[in-house]
């Protein structure tokens, strides 16, 4: 027998859970929460960067998979708002002994907790997790799908350097058809009104492009001259023995931003990474350092953004693009 | 009645319909006058004196508290905003947002603030203030500054220095513009 | 002798019965469409059919009527392509539940798939599966064998021993025989067994499909789950016609779900070769599109393909390309299916939707006619089952009373814990369908009765 489904909601703005879920207006969704992202980018410059907004709150981080970073700032977020946290990692877990996913987020909703940000390795997790909790629910990354938290702060890191996202030329550049980094931020960008170019070879870009508002190119020297942000994914090794590519270096030497790739870009064009980089594969150490590379930003908007988001969710009493629902 | 009370006050959303006319901008001027000659007195000068106002109905009364400030003493007074929303004690029980960025021009620490505000009601929102002001340091007072205080406290909060004491039914509604202070009603 | 169900061992378990009169009923069956009663005999065989029978003459004027007026009475339907799960998953289905969701659906003889644990690759499975079936007595249910020992793909199965067992279908279905040379080999030596046998494939390329977990395409890719090309399923079928025209030996396409594949089939039927086809009811019926849910209970293999692939299995069907309608029922347990997309098993349960999704799906929009959609849902998987001698034949005097008798307009809404099957994972929760069996007859005795199991 299926136990009955204990959260009704739908496409409410009580989760977040991919881009397209911030509402019928994707875009004005982006904004409300760059507009709150700003305020706590204020907060996180203060001596005592803390807010008492959620205490009393309790939030969960759920990591299926392993990223020490993402979930370090998803809980610097939480400490910041005065939330508690706890962390529910999977080698400390039951999971391992075979519990159910479902029984897993039953069992954590019974400590009564008010979010849960969940990280693992298969797609739609975070989606059946929101169907079985009544917590708010926030995707920290779900297979190759999506990582809406890191477009979020890619959109805000670029219009913090530029004012805007709307109208800028942007190139995704490596494996778009594994990175659900990719599939957010094509999402998030779009929405804003840039103009996104993927750039890789034909192995790493999805199967079917259909209803993706995107150009494609497999020519990056082509590509950098004409864009504002040049945007680089991880090049994970294994996508060699999975003759994706030939190798690390040829992928490196199509498709690596070198130095002398480099200065073919805009002197105003930023470069972006969503980390770890593999300095030498698809960014090298001497671009990395670029005064142009803004990825320390784009970590320490991410404490932000993600502050706005849990913020947006358990404190701000409204729905996000819509009314007040208290 | 700044935004922010506007749409904290039920009903949420409504319009606010004046019915009296309680002071004309002349009167919110020779107010501030006098208010500001109040901060002198009280502080003997205006060495490390701060003036945040509050958003958002604070804030333009701020920036003429210290207009007034300095045509009186001459000196340059340091003016900031602060937004509270963060430290409201409604959290999670209505609708609650930030209407811009704090932005606070100095370290605290050893400074005298004053808080400018335009209405003082419960005085809930100059509670979460307060707790706003410790995390930017350690302040050697914190003065109170508002326009009109229509009473109704519902904790031990009393401003330092006051354009004008408005008895009013709970009921009712203070709105505070540059053209003067309406006393009405919010209606849905 | 083997351990088969016909109308003489049924004999013993009716012998109350006084038979029954089906009055005023659409009687379809391969001969066409007629209003007649059909008067059964209390040994489970048709007396006569036609209008103004003499029941006295018959002697079954004390025989209960039942009341067929505005529905369709037709031989019982033939699931060539069933998970029973017993022996080793009984949890999620057992012969006994399985057969009974059989009978609701209006099927009156199932084909078990041979990947239990243990697989089918021995007599004393066979022997197991059969004795299980005539225990429940719901339903004639017949034993399909692997091709290969443990379905692994490596070792012939004892094809002459299980054929003996009353095994007609083999297949190691879940997965296709991935070598080449073994497969011809298995046809090869198939075609010398003294028995008629069909080799069943289903087909998918493993060195394409593996990783997959949905249709590759254009959802596939928005939701990032990795994806099985249609060119997996293509491949196999385009191997197996060869082969098929190599051996002359008879091959049957399972559960077919894209255009290409679709396409192959007729084009070697048009070239006279011994191929015979399946669709599923969910692979003309729903589209990849509902994976976006990443709800498991969409997670079939094949997957559920594109909009295109599901008109071309229509057109199939609608042409004869493919000859039959196959459940693949496949249940599975809650706890397996509420886990992540990419863990969670492949498969959805069948049996008691088949029928109203082939006459809301197909019949209503005019893609088959009453009759067609019968054939393929009777007489035609019989003839694959190579049981037509017993199931799906002309509903006329003398032949076993296996008949369905079902109202094609009856509105009802599908609840998975109403159905009978064990496990709950039906995709189509909630969903408005037409048609329903009201009674069910094997060998003239209802199993199921005005709409209820009897068993």
């Amino acid at each position: 027998m299926s136990r009955p489904v204990s959260n009704p909601r739908h496409g409410s703005m009580r989760n977040l859970l991919s881009i397209a879920d911030l509402g019928p207006d994707v875009a004005a969704g982006i904004d409300e929460v760059m507009t709150l992202t700003d305020s706590f980018v204020e907060v996180s410059e203060r001596t005592i960067p803390k807010v008492p907004a959620l205490r009393g709150r309790t939030v969960v981080s759920l990591f299926f998979e392993d990223s020490t970073r993402t979930r370090l700032s998803f809980e610097t977020a939480a400490k910041r708002l005065s939330a508690d946290t706890m962390n529910f990692s999977v080698s400390t877990s039951s999971v391992k002994k075979g519990e159910s996913l479902r029984d897993t987020i039953e069992t954590i909703e019974a400590m009564g907790v008010d979010a849960i940000v969940v990280r693992h390795a298969s797609a739609g997790v975070p989606r059946q997790v929101a169907q079985w909790a009544s917590s708010a629910v926030i995707n920290a990354g779900d297979g190759w799908h999506e990582h809406p938290t890191q477009a979020l702060l890619d959109c805000y890191t670029i219009r913090q350097r530029f004012g805007d996202v709307a109208g800028k030329r942007i190139a995704i550049v490596g494996d778009i058809r594994h990175s659900r980094v990719a599939r957010s931020n094509v999402a998030a960008f779009t929405a804003l009104g840039a103009d996104v170019t993927l750039v890789a070879p034909p192995t790493l870009l999805p199967p079917s492009l259909e209803g993706w508002p995107v150009k494609i190119s497999t020519d990056i020297d082509a590509v950098l001259p004409t864009v504002d942000v040049c945007y680089l994914l991880r090049m994970q090794r294994e996508r060699m023995t999975e003759a994706l590519i030939p190798s690390i270096r040829e992928y490196s030497n199509r498709f690596g931003l070198n130095e002398k790739r480099a200065e073919l870009l805009p002197d105003h064009a930023l470069i972006m990474h969503p980390g770890p980089m593999n300095r030498g594969v698809e960014i090298d150490a001497a671009v990395a350092d670029h005064p142009n590379t803004v990825i320390v930003d784009q970590v320490r908007n991410g404490v932000a953004v993600r502050m706005a988001v849990l913020f947006l969710l358990l404190g701000s009493g409204t729905t996000w693009g819509g009314e007040a629902d208290v | 009645m700044a935004e922010r009370e506007r749409r904290l006050t039920p009903p949420y959303g409504g319009v606010f319909v004046a019915r009296t006319r309680v002071m004309s901008a002349d009167d919110m001027q020779r107010a501030t006058k006098r208010m500001a000659h109040e901060i002198i007195e009280r502080n003997q000068g205006l060495d490390d004196v701060v003036v945040i106002g509050l958003q958002t109905g604070g804030v333009p009364l701020a920036a003429r508290l210290c207009e007034a400030l300095e045509l009186i003493d001459g000196s340059e007074v340091p003016l900031g905003c602060l937004d509270v929303a963060f430290y409201r004690d409604d959290i999670g029980l209505r609708p609650v947002l930030p209407e811009t960025v704090t932005d606070i021009p100095c370290d605290l620490d050893g400074r005298t603030v004053v808080l400018v505000d335009d209405v003082l009601f419960t005085g809930r929102t100059i509670r979460a203030a307060l707790d706003a002001l410790s995390d930017y340091g350690r302040a050697r007072a914190v003065q109170l500054a508002v326009m009109v205080d229509r009473g109704h406290r519902e904790l031990p909060i009393r401003p330092d220095f006051v354009g004008k004491n408005l008895p009013t039914r709970r009921d009712e509604a203070v709105d505070v513009t540059a053209d003067g202070v309406d006393l009405g009603e919010m209606v849905k | 002798m083997s351990e088969q169900l016909n109308a003489t061992d049924r004999k013993a378990t009716v012998s109350e019965s006084v038979g029954w009169i089906i009055t005023g009923g659409l009687v379809v069956d391969r001969t066409g469409e007629r209003i007649a009663d059909v008067a059964v005999r209390p040994d489970g065989t048709i007396a006569a059919v036609g209008t103004a029978l003499d029941l006295k003459a018959l002697g079954l004027a004390n025989a209960p009527v039942i009341d067929a007026a505005g529905c369709v009475v037709a031989p019982g339907f033939v699931d060539i392509h069933t998970h029973l799960r017993e022996p080793g998953r009984e949890e999620a289905e057992t012969i006994e539940t399985g057969s009974r969701a059989a009978a609701l659906g209006g099927y009156t003889a199932i084909v078990a798939m041979p990947n239990t644990e243990p697989t089918i690759d021995s007599v004393a499975v066979v022997r197991q599966v059969l004795d299980a079936g005539i225990a429940a007595g719901l339903c004639d249910v017949r034993s399909s064998g692997s091709i290969t020992i443990g379905r692994e793909g490596d070792a012939l199965s004892p094809m002459a021993e299980l054929a003996a067992a009353g095994v007609r279908i083999f297949t190691d279905d879940g997965c296709g025989v991935q070598d080449d040379r073994l497969m011809r080999r298995a046809l090869e030596y198939a075609s010398g067994l003294p028995e008629s046998v069909v080799l069943a494939q289903h087909c998918e390329v493993e060195a394409l499909s593996h990783g997959g977990h949905m249709h590759e395409g254009e959802w596939s890719s928005r939701l990032g789950i990795p994806g099985i090309p249609a060119e997996a399923e293509e491949l196999m079928v385009f191997r197996d016609i060869a082969l098929s025209r190599l051996t002359g030996m008879a091959v049957h396409f399972q559960h077919l779900s894209t255009a290409g594949a679709v396409a192959l089939v007729r084009d070697a039927k048009a070239r006279g070769l011994n191929v015979t086809a399946e669709a599923t009811p969910h692979h003309f019926t729903l589209t990849h599109a509902e994976v976006a849910s990443y709800d498991p209970v969409f997670k079939v293999n094949p997957p559920l393909r594109s909009a295109e692939d599901v008109a071309a299995v229509k057109a199939g069907l609608a042409d004869g390309t493919i000859d039959a309608i196959a459940t693949d029922h496949a249940p599975h347990t809650a706890d397996v299916k509420e886990a992540p997309f990419d863990h969670a098993p492949c498969g959805m349960l069948g049996l008691e939707t088949a029928l109203a999704l082939g006459i809301t799906e197909l019949v209503e929009p005019g893609v088959l006619t009453m009759t067609e959609f019968m054939a393929k849902m009777s007489w035609n998987p019989a003839a694959i089952a190579r049981i037509d001698d017993i199931h799906g034949r002309t509903i006329e005097a003398e032949a076993p009373a296996h008949l369905v008798i079902f109202d094609p307009a009856l509105e009802w809404t599908v609840d998975p814990a109403a159905l009978a099957s064990k496990s709950d994972n039906t995709p189509y929760a909630g969903r408005v369908v037409r048609g329903k069996v009201r009674y069910t007859l094997l060998c003239g005795v209802p199993t199921v009765f005005d709409g209820e199991a009897q068993r």
